[in-house]
């Protein structure tokens, strides 16, 4: 037990209590705010596994944006149409059972795998994982495509959701 | 060193956590977070593979930067969306919106 197993268990147990809170919190707001501890776990998950520049995009993309969002879209709503009766539909057990029964599944077929205990091989002196992911997402034998793709994608999405949430004049009452 | 199985168990739970607030939850912009939590866990699944791989092969980290990139997308369109039947419905609960149900 060394100290980055240390880290991990404390990350890997902030991350699940959480997620469980994002799930089960009755205030929404609250929800929100336990989602960004959970993606800043994840982001030192990403530190850990060396991937640096997914741990700098995660806290820019996923808090700084996308968990901004959320809080701006549960304060449009209002509190009386949100919070009022229960926060669970009647089959709540039958998702808890789905659920573990995915979990369950996932080690199960985990389990079986040759390569589960793998560990890690070293980083070979001189590579830069954001040198090569730059130049992998750039370059024409890489993935320059899906890049694009991806960025009109989001164009198309944002440009959308302006459509979306437009008031009209006369609906606006 | 951390072996792999441990980011897997981690992120199959994550996943399964996720997929309870999607089956679960009432109101839709908690199945959004719901949501959010699977995404997450399958990213995290992704750049271990990549770390656990081979490094030199850029495929996992590309493909997690593509999932931010849906994610981001996907959000944007839940968001206004739900704000959208708010404005028109004054309800946010996924189960009172029937209006396509026959």
């Amino acid at each position: 037990m060394n100290g980055t197993q240390l880290v991990f268990l404390g990350v890997g147990a902030v991350i699940l209590v959480s997620a469980v809170l994002v799930v089960t919190t009755r205030n929404l707001i609250h929800a929100a705010l336990w989602l960004i501890v959970t993606l800043f776990g994840v982001a030192i998950l990403y530190a850990l596994l060396n991937a640096g520049f997914l741990a700098v995009a995660q806290v820019v993309i996923y808090i700084g944006a996308i968990a901004i969002l959320f809080i701006f879209a549960v304060m449009l709503t209002s509190k009386e149409s949100r919070d009022r009766g229960p926060q669970h539909n009647q089959a709540w057990w039958l998702g808890a059972i789905v659920a573990a029964l995915t979990f369950g599944g996932l080690l199960w077929m985990l389990h079986g795998w040759s390569g589960f205990t793998k560990s890690a091989a070293g980083i070979p002196a001189g590579f830069d994982a954001v040198d090569a992911l730059g130049n992998a997402l750039v370059a024409p034998d890489a993935y320059v495509l899906p890049f694009e793709v991806a960025s009109v994608l989001l164009l198309a999405a944002l440009i959308g959701a302006v459509y979306v949430a437009f008031t009209r004049k006369q609906e606006s009452r | 060193m951390i072996p792999l199985s441990w980011y897997l168990i981690l992120s199959a739970g994550l996943f399964s956590v996720g997929l309870f607030g999607v089956l679960s939850r009432r109101n839709a912009i908690a199945i959004l977070l719901g949501v959010e939590l699977m995404l997450n866990a399958v990213n995290i699944n992704l750049v271990a593979f990549w770390r656990y791989g081979s490094v030199a092969d850029m495929a996992g980290q590309v493909f997690a930067i593509i999932v931010f990139a849906v994610a981001a997308a996907e959000v944007a369109v839940g968001l206004a969306l739900v704000i959208s039947v708010y404005r028109q419905r004054r309800t946010v609960i996924a189960g009172d919106l029937d209006m396509m149900k026959w």
